[in-house]
C-alpha cells in the first residue's frame, strides 16, 4: 500500500486514499497534489496570516534584544507574546507598537493603518488625528513655498487642535 | 423562547433561500471585540473573566430583541453545545473552551453574540443564501448598540484591537458556503482555488475544520483584517469573487447535464436509493450523498422533495441533532443505527 503510485499523475506516490460508494464502491489513491486539484482535500494555497505571524515570531526571537519590555497593565513580556502569538491586553499595542508594527504590516499584506469604522466615542480623536496629519502636511508645503503668511496661519490651527 | 424550541425548525443559515442559493448555501459576517480597559482573554483571571462575562451579558441583552434567547454555555451539557455548533450559532472553539462564556441567539438565529470566545465578543450575523449587505446591517447595528454601554478597545492607528494581531483593524471575518459539486465532478474545483488565491481568501471546508471539503461544500474567507474598509472587504466578495465562481459552478453543471447526463443521474439517485435504503449511516457519508440530491434539486433532475426538506436532512443527520430529537445520548454505533432510521423514516414519509 506504502509503495502505491497515484492514478493521477503516476507520478508521485499516493497518499490520499478515497472509498466512493457512489456510482458504485471504488478504491482511490491520489497523490496530495492530484487530491486537491480534484477538490478531495483543501490544503492552503498560500500561508495563513496565522502561519506567517508564526514564522515571524519565530524568525525574530532569536534576533531581538526587547524581550524583557513588560507591559505595566498585564504584565505581559514582548517574550511572552513571542511564545504564545497573542498579546495580553489593549495597552500592549502601546507599550510593544514599535516591534509589532513590522508583524502587523506582514500580516496584512503591508497594511498599518485601519480606515475602515470608528466607534461613536472615539471620531473626535480620530478626527482630529487625521486633521492634524493634514495640517502638518499643509504647513510643510507653505513654508517649501516660502508662504510664510499661510504658515502662520496653518500654525495657529495645529496649536489649537494640539490644545484640544 | 429555549434551545428545544429551535429543534423544530433548521434555523435561518439552511432556509436554502437567498440570492445564488444554488451554489451558495450561506453567508457569514463576525466581528471581533475587546472591552476597552480589560485584559483579553489570554491573560484575563478567573474574576476578570466573570465580570467580562456579567457586563457583556447584560448589555448585550438589553442591545438584542426581545425574543432573543441566552445561552450560559458554562452550564450547558455538551450536546446542547455541539447543537449550537452544528447550526452554526457558536464556533467549536467557543462550545469547547472553559470558564464564563455564552452567547445571545436572535429568534431568527439570523444574529448571535458571542461572549467570551477568543475575543470578549464576537458579534456574528448569518443568512441563508448570498446576502452579506443585509449581515452587514445587522451586525453593524448590533455593534453600535452595544459599544454605547461597552466601550471597545479601540486606537486611532490599528482600529479595534484584538488578542491576535492578525484579527486587529475592522476585526471582520467574512465567510461564504458554497457548494460545488459541478466543479467537483468535472474536477475543475482548481479554477475555485486559483481565483481564491488571487484576492488573498481562505479556502477551507464546512465549519473550517480540517481540511477535509464533506459532502462538496467550501468555506471561502477574507484573511486581512487591516487597511481595508469594511464594505471593500465584503465588496471584494460581491462583485468579484463569487460571481465568477456561481458561473464555473452553473457552467460544470451545465456540463455535465449536456455531456453526461446518465453519469450525472445515476450518481444523483444511486445515492437517493442509499440514503433511503441504508440500515446505517456515518454522518460523513450522509453528507456525500445529500451532496447530488442538492444539485439535482437545482437542475430540476431530482424531485422528490424541496431544498427545505434537503436542508432539514442535513442537519438533523448531524451528531447533536439526532440525539437532541432522540432526547438521549447515543455513541457513534448507535447513532448511526439511529440516522438511517431517521432517513428512511423520513424519506418513506415523503414518497
Ligand atoms: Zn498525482
Ligand atoms: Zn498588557
Amino acid at each position: 500500500m506504502s509503495s502505491l503510485q497515484c492514478e493521477r499523475c503516476h507520478q508521485a506516490k499516493a497518499t490520499v486514499h478515497i472509498t466512493d460508494t457512489v456510482p458504485e464502491k471504488t478504491e482511490r489513491h491520489l497523490c496530495e497534489n492530484c487530491a486537491e486539484s480534484e477538490g478531495v482535500i483543501v490544503k492552503h494555497q498560500h500561508p495563513t496570516t496565522n502561519e506567517v505571524l508564526q514564522q515571524f515570531l519565530k524568525h525574530k526571537a532569536a534576533s531581538t534584544g526587547h524581550d524583557d519590555l513588560v507591559c505595566p497593565k498585564c504584565s505581559l513580556s514582548f517574550n511572552d507574546f513571542q511564545l504564545k502569538g497573542q498579546l495580553g491586553c489593549p495597552h500592549d499595542y502601546t507599550v510593544f507598537r514599535e516591534y509589532l508594527l513590522p508583524l502587523i504590516e506582514r500580516a496584512h499584506e503591508g497594511q498599518v493603518r485601519h480606515i475602515g469604522k470608528v466607534p461613536k466615542t472615539a471620531e473626535a480623536t480620530v478626527h482630529r488625528q487625521t486633521d492634524l496629519v493634514r495640517l502638518r502636511r499643509e504647513l510643510r508645503d507653505a513654508v517649501a513655498g516660502e508662504d510664510y503668511e499661510q504658515a502662520a496661519n496653518v500654525r495657529d490651527k495645529i496649536r489649537t487642535l494640539e490644545d484640544a | 423562547m429555549n434551545l428545544d424550541d429551535l429543534t423544530r425548525g433548521t434555523g435561518e443559515w439552511l432556509r436554502g433561500e437567498g440570492p445564488l442559493s444554488d451554489v451558495v448555501v450561506s453567508s457569514r459576517i463576525r466581528l471581533a471585540r475587546n472591552l476597552a480597559e480589560r485584559p483579553f482573554l489570554t491573560t484575563a483571571s478567573e474574576s476578570d473573566r466573570t465580570e467580562i462575562y456579567r457586563s457583556l451579558a447584560s448589555d448585550v441583552t438589553a442591545a438584542g430583541d426581545d425574543d432573543a434567547m441566552f445561552v450560559d454555555l458554562d452550564e450547558a451539557d455538551t450536546v446542547d453545545r455541539d447543537f449550537l455548533v452544528e447550526r452554526n450559532l457558536i464556533s467549536r472553539q467557543h462550545a469547547s473552551g472553559n470558564g464564563s462564556r455564552g452567547v445571545s441567539i436572535s429568534s431568527r438565529e439570523t444574529r448571535s453574540l458571542m461572549i467570551n470566545e477568543e475575543d470578549h465578543l464576537r458579534i456574528q450575523g448569518l443568512r441563508s443564501g448570498f446576502q452579506l449587505d443585509a449581515i452587514w446591517e445587522e451586525v453593524n447595528r448590533a455593534d453600535d448598540a452595544i459599544a454605547e454601554s461597552s466601550p471597545f478597545a479601540f486606537d486611532s492607528q490599528l482600529g479595534y484591537l484584538t488578542a491576535c494581531p492578525t484579527n486587529v483593524g475592522t476585526g471582520i471575518r467574512v465567510s461564504v458556503m458554497l457548494h460545488l459539486p459541478g466543479l467537483r465532478l468535472t474536477k475543475e474545483i482548481e479554477r475555485v482555488a486559483r481565483a481564491a488565491r488571487d484576492l488573498h481568501l481562505a479556502v477551507r471546508g464546512l465549519q473550517g475544520e480540517g481540511t477535509e471539503a464533506v459532502g462538496d461544500l467550501y468555506q471561502l474567507s477574507n484573511q486581512t483584517t487591516l487597511g481595508k474598509t469594511e464594505a471593500e472587504i465584503i465588496g471584494a466578495f460581491s462583485t468579484s469573487i463569487i460571481p465568477r465562481i456561481v458561473d464555473y459552478e452553473r457552467a460544470a453543471r451545465e456540463t455535465l447535464s449536456k455531456k453526461q447526463p446518465v453519469r450525472l443521474d445515476d450518481k444523483i439517485w444511486r445515492a437517493y436509493g442509499l440514503l433511503s435504503n441504508a440500515r446505517r449511516i456515518s454522518s460523513g457519508e450522509t453528507h456525500t450523498l445529500l451532496s447530488p440530491l442538492r444539485m439535482g434539486i437545482f437542475m430540476g433532475r431530482f424531485s422528490k422533495f424541496d431544498v427545505k426538506r434537503w436542508n432539514e436532512l442535513f442537519l438533523f443527520t448531524q451528531p447533536a441533532h439526532l440525539q437532541k430529537v432522540h432526547g438521549v445520548s447515543m455513541g457513534e454505533r448507535e447513532r448511526a443505527i439511529a440516522r438511517a432510521d431517521y432517513l428512511r423514516d423520513r424519506l418513506e414519509a415523503i414518497d
